[in-house]
């Protein structure tokens, strides 16, 4: 953004005042997920860097937290890691379904009472977690689904499908229906529409709202606090556990994995989102 | 249809009319069958659940199944203000004697003395006569019962047992607002040092609003600079926002809980410049800086996108138009540029303080005591006390509170609106 010759200092004052709000905006914004980083390769037990980290001492650094990660006896992070990935595949899958059919639906010019109706399958997204984990969690209970593995999918496709609806419906809404008739005027069954041409089509929208209910369901803590069991633990709530008794740098390593996973999602959502613009004509 | 018009007709012989209402219909069911499976999930294991909270909030039927030969009888007692008839007290002692029996009078007393104070003593006493067997069923048992203790023959007993009758109470909603039915079936309200719940509502507002407020000043600069860059900077300036956005809550709050405690990098930043001394290091987590600091990094990224999918469509020709009829840029943009962006403010203001004021981790990680939440006494009910009731019932005032913002989100920008990422 370079300013033309003629602006007056005044305003090439604000501008420099404007561009350091911006940068120290965007430090304030990234800078804290990198404190974690370097803490996390501390030699000593204690979150505050060490004058030997200050100085660059290759003995100051250490991996000995991701060993205790991964090897330590007293935390059961394999159970949890395990745990999380189980429940946050099953419960992407079951709001992928779950919610691109009902895009589909919600999409249809024909469908009634879609204001109210999307209103609803939304709600999930607006309600404070916590009033959902308390209902959640009176469902479950009743159910018989408390503690177990089966209740905590359940709750979290309740979680996860507004995030499908939502991607979904905006990628159905540049979608051209005449494809799907001219594939049923040459015979098409609807099945075999949906398969061969619909589901292409719409693809990075659905894989985009799954990596919504992915990360919504992996990083979820409040409605499975109320669920889950001793055997059921997760990453977040054996993070939140650790948080809330004693910060240890064992939980900064996990947390330096979580921030690895997290920019891996970041970049294959962006992809997805540009791709699907690019499917669907959009030039920015 | 006049006779004289032909009524077009299909190849079957079908009036087209009847045979595209029909097809219409098909394909209205069609519509509805694709959303059916997910609506009918979220109703059963969502939207019931969350009526099943209201029932239990107001649900206030275990006195009345514990006692109901007693309010049978008391259906009788006309003049409220002396003692009930024999029939009351001898259904009382009926009913007490039956719980006594399945060892459910325990309940009833710690009930009855929530509702006034000191039946629990005098329930116990006549627990210990029923037991030894002293009353005699053959005679009055109004008089028996009044020797007991004098506190049974103090009318006000007997009319706190005739309030807790109905099966339904809003009691629960007036606890969350500090406020009680007095003795007289009148709403009074907590002593002041008492008033613990007004706080938290308050505060929970006050923290929502402070964090909208931080997080549209710092998100309004930064979404302008990203919608006006060209785009290979503004894409790599994006990650800085989608980033946090895409990180675990809880990794974002455990670095804030590094970076602010006594020894952090923020404290030893003040020192270095001088702002505090070494051995003065200031307290800034676990109270409501450490809640305000984390809940506006968390939530900015909320603010930021609405905002930039909004500047993204407003074109720059239009400040440029602004500044060539003769406004200074920042007239241009106050009279030209902030309107446009107004949709996008609304839009993102709501939606951090729909997010903020639900908001139960951050708050109960670095908030203390002076930084939680109505969230977290929502939880504390849940898990501590186990007063599931009361629960239900913040939760509830919490949730209509959200819904009524919700609503004019929903009038401002529509759901269908929000975009992701």
């Amino acid at each position: 953004m370079a300013l033309p010759s003629y602006t007056e200092t005044r305003y090439r004052i604000w501008h420099y005042v404007y561009i350091a709000i911006c940068t120290f905006v965007f430090f304030f914004l990234i800078a804290p997920l990198f404190v974690i980083f370097p803490l996390s390769f501390n030699a000593e037990e204690f979150l505050v860097f060490s004058e030997g980290m200050k100085n660059l001492d290759p003995d100051a650094f250490s991996l000995r937290w991701y060993k205790d990660m991964i090897y330590g006896t007293k935390n059961p992070w394999g159970l949890a890691a395990k745990n999380s990935f189980i429940i946050a595949i099953f419960a992407t899958i079951g709001s992928i379904i779950l919610g691109t059919l009902a895009a589909l639906g919600l999409s249809s010019r024909h469908m009634p009472y879609k204001g109210l109706i999307m209103a609803t399958l939304i709600s999930p997204m607006i309600v404070p977690l916590i009033i959902s984990g308390v209902a959640i969690f009176f469902f479950m209970a009743k159910a018989g689904l408390a503690a177990t593995h089966t209740g905590i999918v359940l709750a979290h496709i309740i979680l996860g499908t507004p995030f499908v609806v939502i991607t979904v419906t905006a990628t159905l809404s540049g979608f051209d229906h005449s494809v799907t008739r001219a594939a049923a005027s040459l015979g098409s069954n609807p099945l075999n529409t949906f398969m061969k041409i619909t589901l292409p089509l719409i693809l990075p929208g659905v894989i985009s709202g799954g990596l919504f209910a992915f990360v919504t369901s992996f990083d979820e803590v409040v409605v499975v606090l109320f669920l889950a069991g001793l055997e059921n633990t997760t990453i977040p709530i054996q993070m939140w556990t650790g948080l809330r008794e004693q910060l240890s740098p064992t939980i900064l390593a996990v947390a330096t994995c979580l921030i690895i996973l997290s920019t891996l999602i970041l970049l294959s959502a962006e992809l997805l989102r540009r791709r699907s613009e690019r499917l669907r004509g959009i030039n920015r | 249809m006049s006779s004289e018009t032909k009524q077009i007709l299909t190849t079957d012989g079908i009036p087209l009319e009847v045979s595209l209402k029909k097809a219409e219909k098909k394909n209205k069911i069609k519509a509805f069958l694709l959303v059916a499976p997910l609506l009918l999930f979220l109703v059963i294991t969502y939207i019931f659940p969350i009526g099943d909270m209201f029932m239990r909030s107001v649900d206030d039927r275990m006195v009345t199944n514990m006692l109901p030969k007693t309010f049978k009888a008391m259906e009788n007692w006309e003049n409220l203000d002396e003692l009930p008839p024999e029939e009351v007290y001898r259904g009382f002692y009926e009913d007490y004697k039956l719980l006594a029996e399945n060892q459910q009078h325990g309940k009833l007393g710690q009930r009855l003395n929530k509702e006034k104070n000191g039946f629990n003593t005098i329930t116990k006493k006549l627990f210990r006569q029923i037991k030894r067997n002293k009353i005699d069923e053959s005679v009055s048992i109004k008089e028996q019962i009044n020797k007991i203790h004098k506190r049974w023959r103090n009318v006000e007993y007997w009319q706190a047992i005739k309030r807790t009758a109905p099966p339904y109470t809003a009691a629960k909603y007036l606890k969350g607002m500090d406020m009680y039915f007095a003795a007289d079936g009148s709403i009074a309200q907590v002593n002041e040092d008492r008033r613990i719940h007004r706080i938290l509502w308050l505060r929970t507002l006050e923290i929502a609003f402070f964090v909208t407020l931080f997080c549209f000043i710092m998100g309004y600069p930064i979404a302008h600079l990203l919608a006006t860059l060209p785009m290979k900077y503004s894409n790599l300036l994006m990650i800085c926002v989608l980033l946090p956005f895409w990180t675990s809550l809880l990794v974002r709050t455990a670095s804030w809980m590094i970076l602010l405690q006594q020894q952090g990098i923020v404290n030893d930043f003040f020192v270095m410049i001088g702002l505090v001394t070494d051995d003065n290091r200031p307290e800034m987590m676990y109270n409501k800086v450490g809640t305000y600091v984390a809940m506006t990094q968390i939530l900015l990224p909320f603010m930021v996108l609405p905002l930039y999918s909004v500047m993204k469509t407003i074109s720059p020709s239009l400040m440029r138009a602004g500044k060539s009829l003769g406004g200074t840029p920042f007239v241009a943009f106050l009279k030209v540029y902030f309107p446009l962006t107004i949709p996008g403010i609304g839009a993102g203001c709501l939606l951090v303080f729909i997010l903020a004021i639900g908001y139960y981790i951050t708050p109960a990680l670095v908030g203390g005591a002076s930084g939680t939440l109505i969230s977290n006494q929502i939880a504390f009910h849940m898990k501590t006390t186990l007063d599931w009731s009361f629960a239900s019932a913040m939760g509830l005032m919490l949730l209509s509170g959200v819904l009524i913002i919700y609503w004019i989100y929903n009038k401002l920008v529509g759901v269908d609106n929000i975009k992701l990422g």
